[in-house]
């Protein structure tokens, strides 16, 4: 695995410059060198990826394998200890209109006295600008989004009284309305309801035939290669990335997931033997 | 009981601090953040010593910025200790405050000599002498404690008014903020310096309890009582001046009742603000808690969360 | 000014008028730190903030009582029975809140202490007036005053703070079980509820007797400042315990001298500083999680992590100059170091610098890089140990996280030899580079297995 990684030889300057490895715009998120650690412990180790535009791109690994991390670190979230992240070859404070961020449905207060258009409409609020207020046409948009997702019957009722599934999918619906780029959610799927899963794997799929980008960490392993057509195994470094089925194999797995084996593996090759 | 003129300024001047507390309180309970309020309303004491040992007056623009100084210090240090010594918030909460305040106490008692100042006017304030301190605005004369308490109440709508949105954003989801380029710190900052000025413009008429009790119960009463945050603001309002009036009324009625001669409104007006908490504890329309007792009772499933999923 | 012999005096308690006073704040702080540890480890700290602004009302209305019934409504023990009273309404009132409404915590605390420390000043304004009665100095259950007490109070006083303590020694092991995992207790069939409760009863017992000294503003520092300031200086309970203990009773006995001393300095407000001034001094030198400790430590982790990184780096160059040859020692461009990691040329030019003074690299040409025999030597163990770690993360994907520290000098200390052989079996058997760090005494050239 070493060798592969030294053979970028030939990208290298020749001359002895600032030069340092640059990503054609293009590429929707590219990291190099990434280590994240909290205080002694690293969470993230020497992470290289870069993900294709226009993929649905599944990150997968076991708990406590730096997921939620790696997005945060996109995002600035969270201190670098080496290593940057460009999003289309920028740095993030740079591109920011370009990416909209899903967090864990459990970072927020639920309780809070705001109805579910009003959390929608707050992806529109960098559009919207310092002290002015959110116009007409920045609540149509919420509300489409809001059909968009399913819910725009509730578009008045209190987030509190929506299930975890409305609730995750009020998230999405914030999240299409910053109209971003690439799209980094962070356990979309958790405890929700078989409909929304549906309905969330539906919207990801429009969003890539628009050429979006899509990372969403996930943890359902037996729907890994039927949801994303790009993968990201992670336990603390990057195992394997590539197309899913060409990585979804079962020794990625089991240097992933390590001694679990014995349900993954079957998890695994009841994939690999149905066609698909 | 006789009511003058003089008990309506009272009740004027009390409902304006507690308007102008409840405000920014709402946003201090909705970030979890309530006992910053009487964390920084104690610590306000030395910068107001500070202040007025330099300048030796009692009103003064230098009294605003020395308070909003050392309210703005408190959340900084808090933050300071909760990050860089890995201290629980609440801990480095009370450790700021406490050493602050007793820095004012004793800089209070060094001043003794030279300025009229005791911290018991710092707690309980003089609401009921304030009618006496007179200043004309356009020729009307108006106590200055109204003017001042107005003043605040005026400039925390206004901010309101103009960061409604972007306080909202960052009460409920400070990443989401900071990734939509609204720095949450510095509306953090922003919301700790409206709570310091609030404070020292009350402390003096009306004495810093009054603003403890305004800056959570009111907004406390109105969490109860709706799901909207502009009703819950309106609603604060409402509650904190409905406590200033019942309060003043109380310390006019209350004491008679115990043949005691009188006692203080500022003490009152908490109560009354504890008192209205409590109606809407038990007889929220939604979640009251005898108003569900009540509603068992009849079998009505009107309260049950909407579970259904779309 | 006091002179020295006066000084020493108050401080080794020989002043009569003072020492039952200085005795008295001592034995209250020790109480505090042991009880108020609990507190902080249960994350409640602000909760003898409300509690004790929850005691106001019930020292008006005790003295009312007592001068209704005929007494002269002053007598120490009568006005801290109020207090208690008034302080477990108040923790009852707190409860109730949370356990009723959505309100959290906070909310639940700033109401009690708010609406109770109202009623407590009104009704004080109130009984001030009463016929027949001096109410004066009642006050001082804000602000503190420690002059008046009598030896009937100090012993009233020594006795509650020495039963707090005796009560924390005592529940120890159930006090630990209830802070560090309440679930976990509850679970065992421990009864968390009268744990709590009880712990709450002795923050009323500390933060009453307190009333009279500190006030009920500043008795909270009591509460929390030394546990904290203990948290500093150790990871473990017990010396925790101790340290906290210890500050809280050089806080009270520093403080109360100070203050019998100079009378005009109140002695709540400068105990409350000493402990403040100890809690600095605590957070930025105490060695077991200090500020400044902290920092060396973490940025002597830092130099090593550069080090090892500006190693490997060099080491995999090497090895794809060498490509199927065995890995030499030879200079190499600078330009390849730059681009192997993400670091700026500032960054580099600091990190080489730092190798350079450890001894790690020869000089030679301006932009080639060289490194000497020990710094190739150690560019080939790091390799080596991060090959592992990859390894024994792959192989143990499961387990490998908590345990990974791939700063470490060495695997084996960790992992322990047999494991690293195992993985270095696993290594050749797949085929993988494993560099065999050259032995120090050794004057063969190093070759690749």
């Amino acid at each position: 695995m070493h060798t592969e990684s030294l053979n970028t030889q030939s990208t290298f300057p020749t001359r002895h410059s600032e030069a340092r490895p640059e990503h054609p715009p293009g590429i929707p998120l590219a990291i190099h060198d990434l280590t994240v650690a909290y205080h002694r412990k690293p969470v993230l180790w020497d992470i290289e990826l870069n993900i294709p535009e226009g993929k649905l791109v599944g990150v997968v690994g076991p708990n406590g394998a730096g997921k939620s991390t790696l997005l945060k670190a996109c995002l600035d979230l969270v201190p670098l200890s080496s290593g940057w992240a460009h999003i289309y070859g920028k740095p993030y404070r740079k591109n920011r209109h370009r990416v909209a961020y899903v967090p864990q449905r459990e970072s927020v207060d639920w309780d809070f006295p705001v109805n579910a258009i009003d959390v929608v409409a707050m992806g529109a609020y960098r559009r919207v600008g310092w002290f002015r207020r959110v116009g007409k046409a920045e609540n149509e948009r919420a509300m489409e989004a809001l059909e968009q997702v399913g819910i725009g019957h509730l578009a008045r009722r209190q987030i509190s009284q929506l299930s975890g599934g409305q609730q995750q999918r009020v998230f999405l619906a914030r999240a299409l309305m910053q109209d971003a780029d690439l799209y980094l959610m962070d356990e979309p799927f958790a405890a929700v309801d078989a409909a929304t899963e549906e309905a969330i794997v539906d919207l990801l799929r429009k969003l890539s035939e628009r050429g979006k980008t899509c990372l969403v960490v996930h943890h359902d392993l037996a729907t890994v290669t039927t949801y994303f057509d790009w993968l990201v195994l992670l336990n603390m470094r990057v195992v394997a990335d590539g197309p899913a089925a060409e990585t979804f194999t079962r020794d990625n797995l089991q240097k992933t997931y390590g001694g679990k084996l014995s349900l993954l593996e079957k998890a695994a090759e009841a994939l690999r033997s149905t066609p698909h | 009981m006789n009511w003058t003129g003089f008990d309506t300024w009272i009740v004027v001047i009390g409902a304006l601090c507690a308007a102008a507390c409840a405000l920014p309180g709402c946003f201090l309970v909705l970030r979890k953040m309530s006992m910053m309020g009487d964390a920084i309303s104690h610590a306000v004491l030395p910068g107001l010593a500070i202040a007025f040992l330099v300048t030796g007056t009692r009103a003064s623009v230098a009294m605003f910025l020395g308070a909003a100084v050392a309210g703005v210090l408190t959340a900084l240090f808090t933050q300071w200790i909760t990050r860089f010594g890995n201290v629980d918030r609440g801990a480095a909460m009370g450790i700021v405050f406490t050493t602050l305040f007793a820095i004012g106490l004793l800089l209070i008692r060094q001043a003794a000599d030279h300025v009229d100042l005791d911290p018991g006017c710092v707690l309980y304030g003089a609401i009921e002498l304030t009618p006496l301190d007179l200043v004309s605005l356009g020729g009307l004369p108006i106590p200055r404690a109204a003017l001042v308490n107005g003043t605040v109440l005026l400039l925390n709508l206004g901010i309101i008014a103009l960061l409604y949105k972007e306080l909202k954003l960052s009460s409920f989801d400070p990443d989401l903020a900071d990734t939509l380029g609204y720095p949450s710190q510095f509306l953090h900052y922003l919301l700790m310096t409206m709570v310091a000025v609030t404070t020292v413009a009350a402390f003096e008429s009306v004495g810093s309890i009054i603003v403890i009790a305004m800056l959570i119960v009111p907004p406390a009463t109105a969490l109860l009582l709706t799901h909207d945050l502009l009703k819950m603001l309106l609603i604060a309002v409402g509650a904190a001046v409905l406590s200033a009036l019942g309060g003043h009324l109380g310390a006019l009625v209350v004491p008679g009742w115990f043949g005691f001669e009188s006692t203080t409104t500022s003490g009152m007006i908490a109560l009354a603000a504890g008192l209205v908490f409590t109606l809407a504890w038990l007889f929220s329309p939604k979640e009251g808690v005898l108003t569900r007792r009540f509603r068992e009772k009849v079998g009505d499933p009107g309260s049950l969360p909407d579970t259904n999923t779309a | 000014m006091p002179d020295l012999r006066e000084i020493l005096e108050v401080l080794l308690l020989q002043n009569y008028n003072t020492r039952l006073v200085v005795l008295s704040t001592t034995l209250l702080g020790i109480a505090a730190g042991l009880v108020g540890s609990f507190l902080l480890l249960r994350k409640r700290s602000l909760m003898g903030d409300a509690l004790s602004h929850a005691t106001l009302p019930g020292v008006a209305i005790a003295f009312a009582v007592m001068v209704a019934l005929g007494g002269s409504g002053k007598s120490l023990p009568g006005l801290l029975l109020g207090a208690t009273l008034s302080g477990i309404a108040g923790v009852a009132t707190m409860l109730l809140i949370r356990h009723t409404t959505r309100l959290r915590d906070d909310v639940a605390m700033g109401f009690v202490l708010s609406v109770f420390f109202g009623v407590g000043v009104a009704s004080l304004r109130m009984v001030q007036s009463m016929p027949g009665a001096s109410a004066a100095g009642l006050e001082s259950f804000i602000y503190g005053k420690t002059a008046s007490m009598v030896s009937s109070d100090f012993l009233l006083i020594s006795l509650v703070a020495g039963l707090s303590s005796l009560a924390c020694l005592l529940f120890l092991k159930e006090f630990l079980l209830l802070c560090f995992d309440d679930g976990f207790a509850a679970a065992q069939g421990w009864p968390t509820l009268f744990l709590d409760v009880l712990l709450l009863g002795l923050v009323t017992a500390v933060t009453v007797i307190g009333l009279q000294s500190v006030g009920l503003i500043l008795v909270i520092a009591f509460l929390i400042t030394p546990p904290t300031a203990a948290r500093f200086w150790t990871q473990r309970l017990i010396p925790m315990l101790l340290i906290a203990a210890l500050i809280g009773g050089i806080s009270g006995w520093l403080g109360a001298s100070l203050s019998a001393l100079t009378p005009q300095l109140p002695a709540g407000a400068v105990i409350v500083i000493v402990a403040a001034l100890l809690f600095v001094l605590s957070m930025i030198f105490a060695p077991a999680r200090g500020v400044i400790p902290r920092w060396i430590h973490q940025s002597r982790l830092r130099r090593k992590v550069d080090r090892q990184h500006l190693l490997r780096a060099a080491y995999e160059i090497l090895e794809v100059q060498a490509g199927s040859a065995p890995v030499v020692n030879e200079p190499f461009p600078l330009a390849l170091l730059l681009t192997k990691r993400s670091w700026t040329p500032r960054q580099l030019r600091r990190i080489l610098k730092t190798a350079r003074r450890e001894d790690h690299l020869e000089p030679a040409a301006p932009d080639k890089i060289l490194l000497s025999e020990s710094g190739f030597g150690e560019a080939s163990r790091a390799t080596r140990n991060h090959r592992l770690w990859e390894t024994y993360l792959i192989q143990y994907a499961d387990i490998a996280p908590s345990h990974v520290d791939r700063d470490a000098d060495m695997v084996e200390h960790i992992l322990g030899a047999k494991l690293v052989r195992q993985l270095e079996a696993y290594l050749s058997d797949h085929d993988l580079a494993l560099p065999v760090p050259p032995s120090p005494h050794s004057l063969e050239p190093s070759a690749n297995p």
